[in-house]
């Protein structure tokens, strides 16, 4: 789910890179010229269900538990984004083509997924393995509705790499397989981890001598000595994403009434929007602009000029995941004294129902095989070598981010102060780990539905009750869309 | 003599087949294939399209972000090419026939030259560069906002504005970008055409004492309104079009509240974001339409008498 948020966010900056190319697909659409896509869409051109070949198979044994063809290549395409592509070239590909001697990797980067690669899947030809991510990701959803995505569950089953008496399932944090399921079958691994919090300027508590504040009531009182000393409490990010400040919200509201309170909201239920400890919530987080807590303009700001005024100094709270220092990481090297840190989120209310040390967290990053693909069963096997200890652990120090893999996490040494505050809290969390899926099921309503009301809440345009109103107007309008597959959950 | 007339079709077939048949497939068919797809529902994404009718045309209908977007795009070509056009032929007015030097009875402004290179800079840039610029002229201060600085520095820091965080504000900067970014086009393309026109008229108009605006009015205008029309033609399309500036500087959701959409934006969200390739397709369909009728009444609302120069 991290990464559906973060390729909408750091949609202003790719946008600009690879805008271009993909105007070359839309502008098409836009002009008059308009539809060059269709030139080979109509056509019928594309492998229909049924007619494809039989997947290459090899013999299952103990050490070929997903029975790989050993001699057939195999083509990959990774994100070329925030992490890079060396992660795969570096790491996991050693890792794979040392037991694989004789499958060769294909392999591709792409910053444009979508972009290169949409094509093929219509026309019925797609690669063996697609890292789906950034801003040119294809909807998952829409994937798994069109039947374009292989059937995972032997992967999840398979003994690990690493000792064959453990399934792979059983290697993963809690929560990861169901991430990417639709119905009880997964289709989407998402291997990276990110832990979602509150980030805040040490340095500047520390030389003040500020607290962390643990209640709501503390943080408005912190709040008012920031401003008093001419620093802005808190940013958010502006016009491109006010949604980040919805997950301070809903944590801040499952905090107070329980995890349960998220399940009608991801089950579109009428009147989620509208329980008191979501009001309570919108109420809290709009009072910081009542107060003029947020840094001058940031209404107004691209959420990277915001982030990086904040990242200066200019201000000490910003809500965001833990991809936060990597993206900052220009503006954070300026100062050498700077040092960040994660927070969970203040309590609402002295009787809260969850600890103060529960945090959202959620495995991101999606990795799929096509349904159409021609070696399946190797892309399975890459994404099992993937899954190892030592890919894992290899992943984290390369990209400087968790993964999905429990025993990875606890072993490996983070250097990065901010990563390694999160890891703490989600220690810390324990069991109390929450999360929540609508923006992974329905990413329209996420953005712009709600991500339009909150910015109207939080520049105090909108009173709660009609923020409440708004975010009802928008769950109501998936939930009467008859072309949107729905889904729903129990807890 | 008979062979070649005999021969003469098949002549002329050879030469027309090629390129008509590439017009045909690669122009032609792609607007008759979007029209098929905007009666289906299609993600994009697979080959199955599922024949719905004009159920996309009803949701069309119904859709009020579509409506604003509607609206942004009739306020771009009513506001845009008025303006554009203006400034391009006051601009190419003075640099070409506005100087009023001893010893030359037509000629540009003190400095044409230079004015002619700096005007034409703006269409050198591609838009999308334009766009990332002027996101960072209406930024706030703190963010490095020029005009919010230059408002302050001049101290009318009362007027500065949160300009992209404003719903009210954002049509009316995509008109000023757009226009900034189109007006040294026209400046040169009009620039051509004052040039074409003979020295004697003018000298006729000086002697007969008209100002410099008569002149402007009875002379200048008349003898390019050809171009004028053109312009005025090509003008609309860009208008209608303004993708690249609503993108880039307010985002796939057309800024703050959606206030800032444009048709072109919406196809985009509907394929890529929603991947409703369907109801994209029945967008663009509308927007054919649209573009294609404002041509035509262009056309003739502009029509007049030509005047012949020699």
């Amino acid at each position: 789910m991290s990464s559906s948020i973060e390729r909408t966010t750091s949609g202003m900056s790719s946008t600009r890179r690879t805008f271009l190319q993909r105007m070359a697909i839309t502008g098409v659409a836009v002009g008059p010229g308009g539809a060059f896509l269709a030139s080979c869409a109509t056509s019928g051109g594309g492998d229909d269900e049924g007619d494809s070949e039989p997947e290459p198979q090899g013999d299952v044994s103990d050490d070929n538990p997903l029975g790989i063809p050993e001699d057939e290549p195999l083509e990959i395409y990774i994100f070329d984004g925030g992490f890079g592509d060396e992660y795969a070239t570096d790491v996991h590909q050693p890792i794979f083509s040392e037991k694989w001697p004789d499958v060769e990797i294909n392999h591709n980067a792409a910053v444009d997924i979508g972009g290169e690669l949409q094509a093929r899947f219509v026309a019925g030809d797609p690669p063996d393995f697609v890292n789906n991510s950034g801003d040119g990701q294809m909807d998952g959803a829409q994937l798994i509705t069109d039947g374009q995505l292989y059937d995972l569950s032997d992967l999840f089953d398979a003994p690990s790499w690493d000792d064959p008496e453990v399934p792979v399932r059983d290697t993963l944090i809690p929560g990861t397989i169901e991430m990417g399921s639709r119905d009880g079958t997964p289709y989407v691994l998402n291997y990276a981890f990110t832990v979602f919090g509150l980030w805040y300027n040490k340095t500047l508590l520390d030389e003040n001598g500020w607290t962390v504040p643990t209640t709501w009531q503390e943080m408005m009182d912190l709040c008012a000595e920031i401003k008093s000393a001419g620093i802005a409490p808190w940013v958010y990010q502006g016009v491109t994403a006010p949604r980040y400040m919805n997950w301070p919200l809903l944590t801040m509201a499952a905090k107070l009434a329980g995890p349960e309170i998220l399940v009608p909201v991801d089950n579109l239920e009428e009147g989620a929007w509208g329980h008191e400890a979501i009001r309570e919530s919108a109420a809290a987080l709009r009072s910081l602009k009542e107060n003029d807590y947020f840094l001058p303009g940031v209404e107004g700001m691209e959420f990277r000029d915001a982030q990086g005024l904040w990242a200066r100094g200019e201000a000490v709270f910003c809500p965001s995941g833990s991809w936060l220092e990597n993206e900052e990481a220009d503006a954070i090297a300026e100062d050498e004294t700077f040092e960040l840190a994660m927070m969970p989120e203040p309590l609402l209310s002295e009787d809260a129902v969850m600890p103060l040390e529960t945090v959202r967290a959620t495995a991101g990053e999606p990795y799929i095989v096509p349904a159409d693909a021609k070696n399946p069963r190797a892309a399975m096997e890459y994404m099992r070598a993937m899954l190892s200890v030592e890919g894992a652990r290899g992943f984290s120090e390369t990209v400087t981010s968790l993964t999905s893999v429990a025993a990875a996490n606890e072993e490996v040494e983070i250097s990065a102060p901010g990563l390694a505050s999160a890891q703490e809290a989600l220690n810390a969390a324990g069991e109390n780990v929450i999360n929540w899926l609508y923006p992974t099921w329905y990413p329209t309503m996420e953005n712009p539905g709600i991500d339009q009301a909150t910015g109207a809440l939080l520049r105090a345009d909108i009173t709660v009750d009609e923020w409440v109103q708004q975010c009802e107007a928008v769950a109501k309008e998936i939930r009467e869309d008859d072309s949107v597959v729905k889904q729903t959950r129990e807890a | 003599m008979t062979a070649l007339r005999h021969g003469k079709y098949p002549f002329i077939l050879a030469f027309l087949l090629p390129p008509v048949g590439i017009y045909a497939l690669y122009m032609l068919s792609p607007y008759v294939q979007a029209i098929y797809i905007s009666l289906t529902r299609w993600s994009g994404l697979s080959a199955t399209q599922t024949f719905i009718g004009f159920d996309n045309y009803v949701e069309m209908w119904n859709d009020d972000q579509l409506r604003t977007a509607l609206r942004n795009n009739l306020i771009l070509l009513v506001v845009v090419p008025v303006l554009t056009l203006f400034l391009g032929l006051f601009f190419a007015s003075m640099l070409n026939v506005g100087g009023r030097r001893s010893g030359q009875a037509v000629t540009g402004v003190r400095g044409s030259s230079v004015y002619k290179v700096v005007y034409f800079f703006p269409q050198v840039l591609p838009h999308a560069i334009t766009a990332i610029v002027f996101a960072y002229v209406f930024a706030p201060s703190n963010a490095g906002g020029i005009l919010n600085n230059l408002l302050e520095a001049v101290g009318l820091g009362r007027l500065t504005q949160l300009w992209i965080g404003e719903p009210k504000y954002l049509v009316w900067i995509i008109v000023v970008v757009m226009t900034w970014g189109f007006v040294g086009f026209y400046v040169v393309l009009f620039s051509a055409a004052m040039q074409s026109i003979p020295r004697d008229i003018y000298e006729a108009a000086l002697l007969d004492g008209s100002s410099r605006i008569t002149t402007f009015r009875k002379v200048t205008l008349p003898l390019v309104w050809d171009t004028v029309q053109v312009g005025w033609v090509y003008m609309a399309i860009q208008a209608m079009d303004g993708f690249a500036f609503v993108h880039i500087m307010l985002g796939v959701n057309g800024g703050v509240q959606g206030a800032g959409d444009v048709l072109g934006v919406a196809i985009y969200r509907a394929a890529f974001a929603e991947y409703d390739f369907g109801y994209a397709a029945a967008i663009g369909v509308l927007l054919l339409l649209l573009t294609m009728t404002i041509v035509v009444l262009f056309m003739r609302v502009l029509r007049r008498e030509r005047v012949e120069l020699a």
